[in-house]
């Protein structure tokens, strides 16, 4: 099957890719590919924008009509491309650092626009391709090449902070639990309306052996024991939930989707005195 | 549809000419004195079937513009001082990626907040290094509100034949002063429209055909799948770090403007058959040493104006052949001093260079110029 996914759906001239091993960037994309494929979305439909990052090099691998921007503005030339042409089919593919610290702007509005577009972060909670600084997921009290004596920062919840900024559908997977992960974002892509699928991940070779956190495999493994389904975190016991981070869906509802509003405004305008 | 005449400021003449040159996507944010741009984009867009959107800063703005480009719109977004500078990094997105493309700059008076409902010409250098590391760059400036018109329907043309961003770089006096303008009919005018691919051929996005000037570009969602990057790429579209690659790519971005300067530079000249001195000017500024030089001819003094209309590339080759008639030459902007600087490496030994300008918001008046040049001679 997956072999079937990288003929159909990758650039097979353009693999290796420039991820390290036991990075979770592969996992994710891999998941992005698998919902496109399960949805049968038409190719030459699909857009795929990415801003700056490890994560944003996945596009360049994905066969698509992929656009590789500038670092935190996925989002913004995504709108532009989806406003353009609303028939395409847009997912961003964006970073941590890149989504919610110098693209945290685009990201709130994009949500407030209920723009159609899908947004998968791939939340590796460290800036992973200029080695290991601190990002706004990062953990207080973790250590980030910036953050020499222990982050002082409070990170975001970027799922929260997209369904509080309007996004109609917001869901938080992990690179372990590729099965909701590959729910979630189809059931993104199927929203209309703004979409983001976080999805928790592993940087093994700067957070991960800057924070002692063990090998890619005890990283996942963390993945796996530390994320709890919001649907079941109530009926755990105290001591159970303490330090456990949450996924699941966050948020799911029907609201107006920007791009249907304009053509609506277009159409009533038609036939009026310009 | 046919020729109308009309009263207009600058920045409507710009508008009206960027929705007959095809422009169906603006995305921008408004700033002073720009703004008219983007109120009338979101008035007229929606009756052409168009889309403007305001975005939540001048960065988005020219991102979304790109991006509506791509998807096969031709693109068009506004600014002023503060936000040209936030503009700059995609201006150069635009530029590798060769995306077609419009950067209106209604200049006013800078630093910083500066002075927001006052002319300047502060951005001439902006405009050319404003982004990092070397690329093309097409820059014209217009002096009145027709030339704004015939510049913004050149402007969409470049664009699109060259594939890359063109910036209109206009100020506050022409784009806020009301003038006559005849707008030509429809048909009348002359459009470019990017080349696309041919159907069923293996599309090479980044390859230039035998005998054209840029690659073909495909709209998104037309059937051929590509990649767009920011990153130093091959023909393919893909990154390559090679620095052997590098320099071809950069050869290209730079000869499909240096190749064809006969067909992208453009200038006026000004009472030059019989003149003895010379000053260079171009903008909103040429109007007032217009002025100055009727006075300064009512008083004997034979003097004419070389306006440069494309001032990025510059009139290079022209105006170096025309000093060497010229011991002295005066170039008369509203700032302290910048395109003074390109015209003294052009005209290198062949004339002494002045300058004349301020930057505190004001224009220079006529009767200064004169006095300059009474000064100089
Ligand atoms: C304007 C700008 N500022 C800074 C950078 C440097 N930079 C590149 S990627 C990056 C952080 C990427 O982190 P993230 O988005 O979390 O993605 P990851 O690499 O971890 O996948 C930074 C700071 C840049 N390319 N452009
Ligand atoms: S640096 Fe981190 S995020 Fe980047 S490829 Fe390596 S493991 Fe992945």
């Amino acid at each position: 099957m997956s072999s079937n996914l990288i003929n159909e759906y990758f650039r097979e001239s353009k693999l290796p890719h420039i991820w390290c091993p036991g990075c979770s960037h592969g996992i994710v994309t891999r998941a992005i590919a698998k919902a496109i494929d399960e949805l049968g979305l038409d190719k030459d439909k699909v857009t795929i924008v990415s801003g700056i990052g490890c994560s944003s090099r996945a596009p360049g691998y994905m066969d698509f009509n992929t656009l590789h921007t500038t670092h935190g503005r996925a989002l913004a030339f995504a709108t532009g491309v989806k406003l353009a042409n609303p028939e395409l089919d847009v997912i961003v593919i964006t970073g941590d650092g890149d989504a919610s610290a110098i693209g945290g702007n685009h990201l709130i509005h994009a949500a407030r626009r209920n723009i159609d577009i899908t947004t998968i972060v791939f939340n590796n909670n460290i800036y992973g391709m200029t080695g290991g600084q601190y990002s706004p997921t990062t953990p207080t009290g973790a250590l980030g090449t910036t953050a020499p004596h222990g982050n002082i920062d409070k990170p975001f919840d970027i799922a929260q902070l997209a369904a509080a900024a309007g996004a109609t559908y917001a869901a938080r997977s992990t690179a372990y639990h590729t099965t909701q992960l590959i729910k979630y974002i189809k059931k993104g892509i199927q929203n209309k309306g703004f979409s983001l699928v976080e999805a928790a991940s592993i940087c093994p070779t700067y957070y991960g052996r800057k924070n002692k956190s063990g090998s890619p495999v005890k990283m996942m493994e963390h993945l796996k024991n530390n994320f709890v389904d919001v649907k079941i975190i109530d009926k755990l016991p105290e001591e159970k939930k303490a330090g456990k981070e949450l996924m699941g869906e966050f948020k799911d509802i029907t609201a107006p989707e920007y791009t249907a509003e304009y053509l609506k405004l277009i159409d009533r305008l038609k036939g009026a005195a310009k | 549809m046919s020729k109308k005449i009309k009263l207009m400021q600058g920045n409507e003449a710009c508008v009206e000419a960027a929705l007959m040159a095809g422009m169906r996507f603006y995305a921008g944010y408004p700033i002073t004195p720009s703004t008219e741009l983007a109120e009338l984009s979101a008035l007229h867009l929606p009756y052409y079937g168009g889309k403007f959107i305001q975005m939540e800063d001048e960065i988005a703005g020219i991102a979304a513009a790109i991006g509506g480009s791509l998807a096969g719109l031709k693109s068009m977004t506004a600014t002023s001082g503060p936000g040209f500078s936030l503009k700059q990094e995609n201006i150069g997105y635009a530029a590798i990626a060769e995306i077609p493309l419009v950067i209106v700059n209604v200049q006013r008076g800078g630093p910083s907040t500066g002075l927001p409902t006052s002319p300047a010409q502060g951005d001439v250098m902006q405009a050319k290094w404003g982004t990092h590391g070397d690329h093309p760059v097409i820059a014209l400036s217009p002096d009145s509100v027709t030339e704004t018109f015939n510049l913004t329907i050149r402007a969409f043309n470049l664009a699109e034949k060259y594939r890359t961003p063109v910036i209109l770089l206009t100020d506050e006096v022409v784009g806020h002063m009301r003038e006559k303008i005849e707008i030509p009919a429809q048909e009348d005018i002359e459009i470019y429209d990017r080349v696309k691919p041919k159907e069923n051929e293996e599309y090479v996005p980044f390859k230039t055909e035998e005998g054209e000037i840029v690659p073909r570009m495909a709209n998104f969602g037309e059937g051929h799948r590509y990649h767009v990057t920011g990153l130093f790429h091959d023909e393919s579209g893909f990154p390559s770090n090679s620095s052997e690659n590098a320099e071809v790519m950069l050869d290209h971005l730079m000869n499909k403007i240096d190749n064809n300067l006969d067909d992208i530079i453009d200038y006026e000249e000004y009472m030059m058959d019989d003149a003895e001195f010379l000053i260079v000017s171009y903008g909103s500024t040429a109007r007032t040493v217009r002025s100055a030089i009727k006075a300064l001819r009512a008083e004997g003094i034979k003097a004419g104006m070389f306006r440069a209309i494309t001032l990025w590339p510059s009139p290079e080759e022209k105006l170096a052949e025309i000093s060497k008639k010229f011991d002295k030459i005066l170039v008369a902007e509203m700032n302290l001093g910048q395109y003074v600087q390109e015209v003294q490496r052009i005209v290198k030994s062949n004339s002494e260079v002045y300058h004349i300008g301020r930057a505190n918001g004001e224009v220079t008046t006529p009767s200064e110029i004169v006095n300059k040049v009474k000064e100089v001679l």
